[in-house]
């Protein structure tokens, strides 16, 4: 596959490593009530279409950004490539 | 030696005569030979033995889909089983031998299958030799193992290399034909960068196998005039002997180039083999068309073939398959080769031809209407038995007979990405769906455009289209003037008649008899009856079989072919060799070797080394006079205990951590507090996953207000920098840190042992005080050494003894070992290795991998309190979770045998004294041992359920896998110092 | 009707007009006791052990393409009881006991073949590991033996021991391992579930739950509603897909494996074995072909393809671990839709939804789990209780942090 790397162009997705939905960019707040409950959701419960899925490579073998790739998982096509750290900055981050 | 099938004319170097050998008799042929081309040649029908009934058989193609012809190629190391004689270029002494036979071709013992075929039905094994049931392994499947195979390899090393190459292009065209001279001529013209790859040795295709392709010229000057004008063309790659096997993600293809597989032996410094990968903008599937056979009974002597491969051999390698032939045909294809064979004055003993309205042939006996019911010949044809359209039966004497049941487009490409090819009706075949692979295009006879005109017609047209995609303009390019017949085809399949065995695939053999068991037996979904039958499940993957299978089922079923299915192609087009897929990083090379800038300096000291990763590191240095490694570790941990040693850590992950969030970074990542560490201070931290497990530990030492150098263990380096940018980047961003792996940047050695601070005071710059008030344990501070180079320095201890690690900039490394080494002379200083860094660390019962693996907890591993309760950090939360949090779970403990000569083995399971060994009762198991020189005696660290709590019991260590067990005091696992004085002193 | 070598001869001498189909073509029966989704491996199984073993009568199986079309279908045929923790290893050694004894109990010769598994250990603490895992297999009843450098050569001989990038320190071997006719084993099952009244209606896709107060009623399919007392949902790599339809998430995600097979050789590997550093394993077919596969391609996909750095790297290991085999050729590749789990363990399991049970998260291994896997399952849909030894196999698992975590990977499915 190639990964249309928002800074660095197209690269082959051998340079990348992979890790999941992109969901895991939202991470629960500690303090929540049921913050056991919402950890557990986010860190075991992922996304997982047949079909168009949002999820994060890393390029390890390049510039170590994250990415968030957007990828059809029925056909491999690759529809959007974003910096996952401009993903992260528009959410309402907590400290 | 006389070529007895030797026609005038061809494609072949008669000046360049070349002698080889099949089955040890040796043979002449010529350059430009195929082994099949040279052994028709010589008169040579019987080629292989089929691999069930162990039939006698021929070649019945002239390219990659040949599933008779197969050959034990080369000798030794270079032994290649299943080599196809009809792709395998002849060179001057190969040597092949015939296979699956015993003990000759001719004589195979193993024949006596085909007498028992009846017994040998589709799929009979799966009824039988159930019983009595240990006789499967003991006897039957034995024999069967031994029967079945083709091939067989040497068990020798293969001794030739391979390479892996990258290649990028706007336009790979796949496969040299009309179609794809056409496109290439069109992209060329363009400017556009052309790859264009051929699997045969000759580029051309059907065009230099054809008798009359143009009207006035002949297909291989044609084809040698676009060659000149391509081959003169920077933009242009021509690839010949290489196959595109794969159509991968994203316009990726997989391509093999046989560099020196038409040598005896590939030259010094050159691969045998280039496996490519080539990243191609657009692609157009050129590939043509394979010849499918008709079913009769006894289809599958040697001499029957198929015509179109009759005629490749007769014009392109002027050799005739025997002195004279029959054609049997449903289309016009047939009758061109009965033309062909005609124009060689090869003898043509009738064309029998399925079509009551076929065409007038000249020069042979036209039977329309008729069909082949029977064959006869030992080990080559010799007649065919015929029904005329009357119903009288005839009998034609032949020694080949070119058989011609239609052509189905290769469209193996298109099938990659899981395209399923839909059927046609015009030319009675599957042709490429719509749904391509991105950027992948076909023409010509791959998309069931068989005439010439049409072929080059489309293959210009599709490569136009697919280069203005890339915003590409590309001329009209004139084509010659080209045959453009249509191929007049009757559907035809098998014929009806007869009680015997008609081939589908010859290879396995499965025959129509089978298809008609398996559909009785109910396996009808297309996969059903391959998987049952083992249809196109041999070398040639079914490329001659797969729709003939089919249209015997839909037979069976009454549903049409498409409605009863098809089944698609996966990689590879054809086989490849694991050694090209390999490339060169194999054996010693399999993964890059990593060293430390000390390793040169440890090699001259005779340090054996030892894997950690990829990183080499020095396991030990045996002094001369020392007769056991044991003997050796011990020494190296008395001397740490009782002087000085030295170790290179230099393989710890390093990572710099910076910014005014950098404490609050580490707070997020550790999950003990790091804010309020002082500057000129190091911690230890403990880093959780998120799921609450122990994921790595390492120190942190704060060099400024916003610097912090970061350890990590060595195996999890890469992993721990991959998550803290994770962190900084997914879920922090908002931090003002940025972080760098300096893991290569720094050489950093323990100093290790009571006199190290004796040791460093000769090292370190004076202006810096290194007293034990000045600098306390947990320092740590920017130096300089040796007059003024930059350093750092960290009083930790892994130890437990009075200990610094001191780090420069790699290039110094080297330098700063040897100067640690002149100034430890005085107070007895030795280097130490792995294994007594291992038993230092057993002794205070620090934990490493085999106690991090990827289950413990912190609360396992007793340092629960470590998790800080009062801030967010990775892992905090989930940590909590009732089984990770169970106050009567797995504790790490020491074990002291309580028979001191006992040994303790890491991976033993600790089982109470008075209960028997059960896994119910397991009670944990030892996760690190080995002989403690400072105690004397085997000591171990392990996890005991409740371990804390049992101090002082006995338990026993059971390793019924080496049948041993010992009792086993539990003890705390601060062997050496529980107090921690000495690190303080 | 039985089969038996006998019964071979006779039809051989009759023109074999007497074989009938091995299964029915059923059309759907209004509705049943019970509804198992999925025609594969496990799925058959949970139908014949139910009819079987169970006693219990209208049994459907729906598939939606034809039975065996998963990872029954395509697997590298590896069978072995070689777990390290407990929740694992008693599962699959009653799976493998079963495996012995499985051809003759539903009379088709699968091809059970005992032929031995060794995996290769290239450091010292790789034979600590080894020998923990190996104790904890013979303390549950299964078979191991530790090999030194030696013992591994007198099995490989011609293993290059010579010129490795990871010595190898020698290997844990498990004699009972071994390989199966995977396709046979999809069919004998399937023969078996059907000859005891079990209705399995190949094309049937499930379109839909229905669904009332908590509880299923039944399912909607391509071929019309089907009633259900109960519901089984056994889909492998289809879990989250199907699952999907009852609003259920799953802790589950769907990865390509690929895998090889070359061209047929006169016997060479003796076993099955695998290397160490990296995932590589390797048998022979009784036809001859070399079985081979390695690691995931790592992404999540339904493609059932994978792509070429996988396969390079996969030959990579196996030419360096065999010098001798570098010339032999890869014949077929394919790619599989595995249903990886979050802590690299299946589940058997009910759901919150009264009468829907849900069997998955496999990940690589579920071929050799089929006999267990449809055993334990029938066992849950026919008492409403977990089998013993399946009862770890839980849903709600990571709410309680008792993951089973062979690999030591955490949350991360690709590296299970």
């Amino acid at each position: 596959m190639i990964i249309n790397h928002p800074l660095l162009g197209p690269r082959d997705s051998q340079e990348f490593s992979y890790l999941g939905d992109a969901s895991l960019l939202d991470r629960p707040d500690w303090h929540d009530v049921s913050a056991l409950q919402k950890f557990h959701d986010y860190l075991y419960l992922r996304d997982n279409p047949a079909g168009e899925h949002r999820e994060l490579w890393y390029h390890e073998a390049g510039d170590r950004s994250w990415l968030v790739v957007t990828r059809n998982t029925l056909t491999h096509e690759i529809s959007k490539v974003e910096l996952a750290q401009d993903v992260a900055d528009r959410k309402d981050h907590k400290k | 030696m006389t070529q007895l099938n030797r026609l005038n004319g061809g494609l072949i170097s008669r000046g360049s005569p070349l002698n080889f050998t099949f089955d040890g008799k040796e043979y002449a042929g010529y350059q430009g030979d195929t082994l099949a081309s040279a052994l028709l040649a010589n008169g040579v029908r019987l080629m292989g033995r089929s691999f069930k009934y162990h039939r006698p058989r021929g070649v019945i193609a002239s390219g990659s889909e040949e599933p008779n012809a197969l050959v034990e190629l080369r000798t030794r190391g270079r032994q290649e089983p299943n080599t196809r004689a009809t792709v395998t270029e002849l060179f001057g002494g190969l040597s092949a031998r015939s296979q699956n036979r015993f003990p000759s071709l001719k004589h195979d013992f193993m024949a006596i299958n085909d007498r028992l075929s009846n017994f040998l039905s589709a799929g009979f094994y799966y009824k039988t030799f159930m019983w009595p049931a240990p006789l499967w392994e003991k006897l039957y499947e034995p024999i069967i193992r031994k029967a079945a195979g083709l091939g067989s390899v040497s068990l020798d090393p293969d001794p030739d290399t391979y390479e892996h190459g990258y290649l990028h292009c706007d336009l790979l065209i796949v496969g040299s034909g009309p179609a794809g001279l056409a496109a290439a001529l069109t992209a060329a013209r363009a400017g556009a960068r052309v790859v264009l790859a051929e699997e045969d040795f000759e580029m051309g295709g059907r065009l230099i196998a054809e008798s009359s392709s143009f009207v006035n010229q002949s297909g291989a000057e044609w084809v040698a005039g676009v060659l000149e004008e391509l081959g003169a063309l920077p933009n242009v790659r021509l690839m010949k002997r290489a196959t595109v096997h794969g159509a991968y993600d994203h316009g990726t293809y997989g391509v093999v180039e046989r560099v020196a597989d038409h040598l005896a032996e590939p030259p010094a410094g050159t691969p045998r083999q280039i496996h490519w990968r080539i990243y191609a903008r657009k692609a157009v599937l050129c590939a043509g068309a394979t010849e499918r056979p008709i079913a009769f009974e006894n289809n599958d002597r040697p001499g029957i073939m198929l015509a179109g491969a009759v005629r490749a051999y007769v014009n392109r390698w002027a050799a005739a398959p025997a002195q004279t032939v029959a054609v049997f045909t449903n289309n016009d294809d047939g009758h061109r080769t009965a033309k062909d064979l005609l124009a060689k004055d090869v003898n043509v003993s009738a064309v029998i031809d399925v079509r009551h309205d076929a065409p007038d042939v000249d020069g042979a006996e036209l039977f329309k209407g008729a069909q082949v019911v029977d064959s006869t010949g030992k080990l080559g044809l010799e007649s065919v038995k015929l029904r005329l359209s009357n119903g009288e039966i005839r009998t034609i004497d032949c020694g080949a007979l070119a058989v011609s049941g239609g052509w189905n487009p290769n469209v193996h490409l298109t099938c990659h990405q899981r395209g399923r090819p839909i059927w046609d009706d015009e030319i009675a075949a599957f042709v490429p769906d719509t749904k391509l692979p991105v950027g992948l295009s076909v023409a010509g006879a791959a998309n069931g455009v068989f005439s010439t005109a049409a072929a080059l017609k489309t293959g210009m047209k599709t490569a136009k289209k697919a280069l203005l995609d890339l915003d590409i303009q590309a001329p009209t390019v004139a084509l010659p003037e080209a045959e453009d017949s249509a191929m007049n085809l009757k559907p035809f399949w098998f014929v009806k008649e007869g009680r015997g065995r008609a081939w589908l695939d010859y290879q396995n053999d499965v025959t129509v008899k089978d298809v008609r068991l398996a559909h009785q037996e109910g396996y009808k979904s297309p996969e059903h009856l391959k998987r049952y039958t083992t249809l196109g499940m041999a070398t040639d993957q079914g490329k001659t079989a797969n729709v003939l299978g089919l249209a015997v089922m839909s037979e069976m079923t009454g549903a049409s072919i498409p409605e009863t299915g098809t089944t698609i192609f996966r990689p590879p087009y054809t086989p490849i060799a694991l050694g090209t897929l390999a490339g060169s990083t194999t054996g010693r090379h399999l993964a890059p070797t990593r060293k430390t800038p000390s390793h040169v300096w440890a090699q001259e000291l005779g340090a054996e080394f030892v894997e950690a990763g990829n990183w080499l590191r020095a396991r030990w240095f045996k002094k001369p006079g020392e007769k056991t490694w044991q003997e050796t570790v011990n020494r190296e941990v008395t001397t740490v205990r009782s002087r000085v040693g030295l170790c290179d850590v230099s393989t710890l992950g390093k990572i710099d951590v910076q910014g005014t969030d950098a404490a609050e970074f580490l707070n997020k990542v550790y999950a003990n507090a790091f804010a309020k560490l002082p500057v000129g201070k190091t911690r230890y931290g403990l880093m959780l996953r998120e799921d609450g497990i122990v994921y790595d530990d390492g120190t942190a030492a704060r060099l400024a207000e916003d610097h912090f150098v970061v350890t990590t263990t060595t195996a999890n380096a890469v992993l721990v920098y991959r998550n803290m940018e994770f962190a900084r980047q997914c879920l922090w961003p908002e931090l003002d840190v940025q972080l760098i792996s300096t893991t290569e940047a720094w050489a950093q050695y323990a100093v290790a042992g009571p006199r190290s601070r004796d040791l460093l005071r000769k090292i370190v710059d004076a202006e810096f005080d290194i007293s034990n008030e000045a600098f306390p344990f947990m320092a740590c501070g920017e130096i300089t050494v040796c007059g003024g180079f930059k350093a750092r320095l960290f009083r930790i201890s892994f130890s437990g003894e009075l200990a610094y690690e001191i780090a420069v900039p790699r290039r110094y490394g080297d330098a700063l070992i040897r100067a640690l080494m002149a100034a430890g002379e005085e107070f007895g200083v030795a280097p130490y290795g792995t294994e007594a860094l291992d038993v230092l660390r057993i002794e205070k019962g620090h934990a490493i991998g085999n106690e991090l693996n990827g289950t413990t907890t912190a609360l396992n591993l007793g340092l629960g309190k470590m998790v800080n309760r009062k801030k967010d950090c990775i892992g905090q939360v989930l940590s909590t979770r009732e089984e990770l949090a169970d106050p009567e779970g797995l504790r790490l403990v020491g074990f002291k045998p309580v028979n001191r000569t006992d040994k303790i083995v890491g991976g033993a399971h600790l089982m109470n004294k008075d209960e028997p060994t059960d896994i119910k009762n397991d009670q944990g198991y030892i996760t690190s041992a080995g002989f403690s020189a400072t105690l004397g005696h085997s000591i171990a660290i392990g996890f005991l359920k409740n371990g804390s709590g049992r101090i002082g019991e006995l338990v026993r260590a059971v390793n019924p896998l080496q049948e041993s067990e010992i009792e086993v005091e539990v003890v705390s696992a601060h062997f050496v110092d529980p107090e921690g004085d000495r690190l303080r002193a | 009707m039985r089969y038996s070598g006998f019964r071979v001869i006779k039809e051989a001498f009759g023109g074999h007009k007497g074989w009938k189909p091995a299964w029915r073509d059923p059309s759907p029966q209004k509705d049943y006791d019970f509804v198992i989704i999925g025609g594969g491996g496990h799925g058959l199984a949970t139908a014949y052990y139910l009819a079987k073993e169970f006693g219990e009568s209208r049994i459907a199986v729906l598939e939606k393409g034809w039975i065996g079309s998963g990872n029954v279908g395509r697997n590298t045929t590896m069978i072995r009881s070689n777990y390290l923790l407990d929740g694992n290893e008693p599962f699959y050694e009653m799976s493998l006991k079963l495996w012995e004894g499985l051809e003759q109990d539903f009379n088709f010769n699968a091809m059970v073949s005992q032929r031995g598994l060794l995996n290769l250990l290239h450091s010292d603490s790789q034979v600590d590991a080894a020998r923990r895992r190996g104790n904890a297999m013979i303390l549950n009843g299964s078979d191991a033996e530790l090999l030194t450098p030696e013992g591994v050569r007198k099995l490989y001989p011609f293993l290059d021991f010579e010129n490795q990038r990871f010595p190898i320190y020698g290997g844990l071997l498990h004699r009972r391992g071994g390989t199966v006719r995977h396709d046979a084993v999809a069919w004998g099952y399937a023969r078996g579930a059907d000859q005891r009244g079990v209705d399995i209606i190949q094309n049937c896709e499930v379109t839909g739950f229905k669904i009332e107060n908590g509880k299923v009623l039944g399912v909607e399919t391509s071929r019309g509603y089907i009633g259900a007392r109960k519901v089984g949902c056994v889909v492998a790599g289809s879990s989250s897909r199907v699952m999907q339809m009852t609003g259920m998430r799953l802790p589950i995600e769907s990865h390509v494996l690929q895998a090889f097979v070359s061209e047929g050789l006169k016997p060479v590997l003796p076993g099955v074995i695998t290397f160490g550093v990296g995932h590589f394993y390797a048998t022979q077919s009784d036809k001859g072909g070399l079985v081979f596969g390695g690691d995931l391609d790592g992404y999540n996909s339904y493609a059932q393809r994978g792509n070429l750095p996988i396969v390079e790297h996969v030959a990579a290991i196996g030419a360096s671990l065999f010098p001798a085999l570098s010339r032999v050729r890869m014949l077929r590749s394919w790619g599989g839709i595995m249903d990886m789990s979050m802590d690299g363990s299946p589940f058997i399991d009910r759901t919150p939804i009264d009468g829907l049970y849900f069997n998955g998260g496999w990940c690589y291994g579920g071929f050799k789990a089929t006999p267990a896997s449809g055993m334990c399952f029938a066992h849950l849909l026919s008492t409403g209780r977990p089998h013993a030894n399946a009862q770890a196999y839980r849903l709600d698992r990571f709410m309680s942090g008792r993951m089973i975590d062979e690999a030591g990977q955490g949350a991360q499915p690709n590296l299970h």
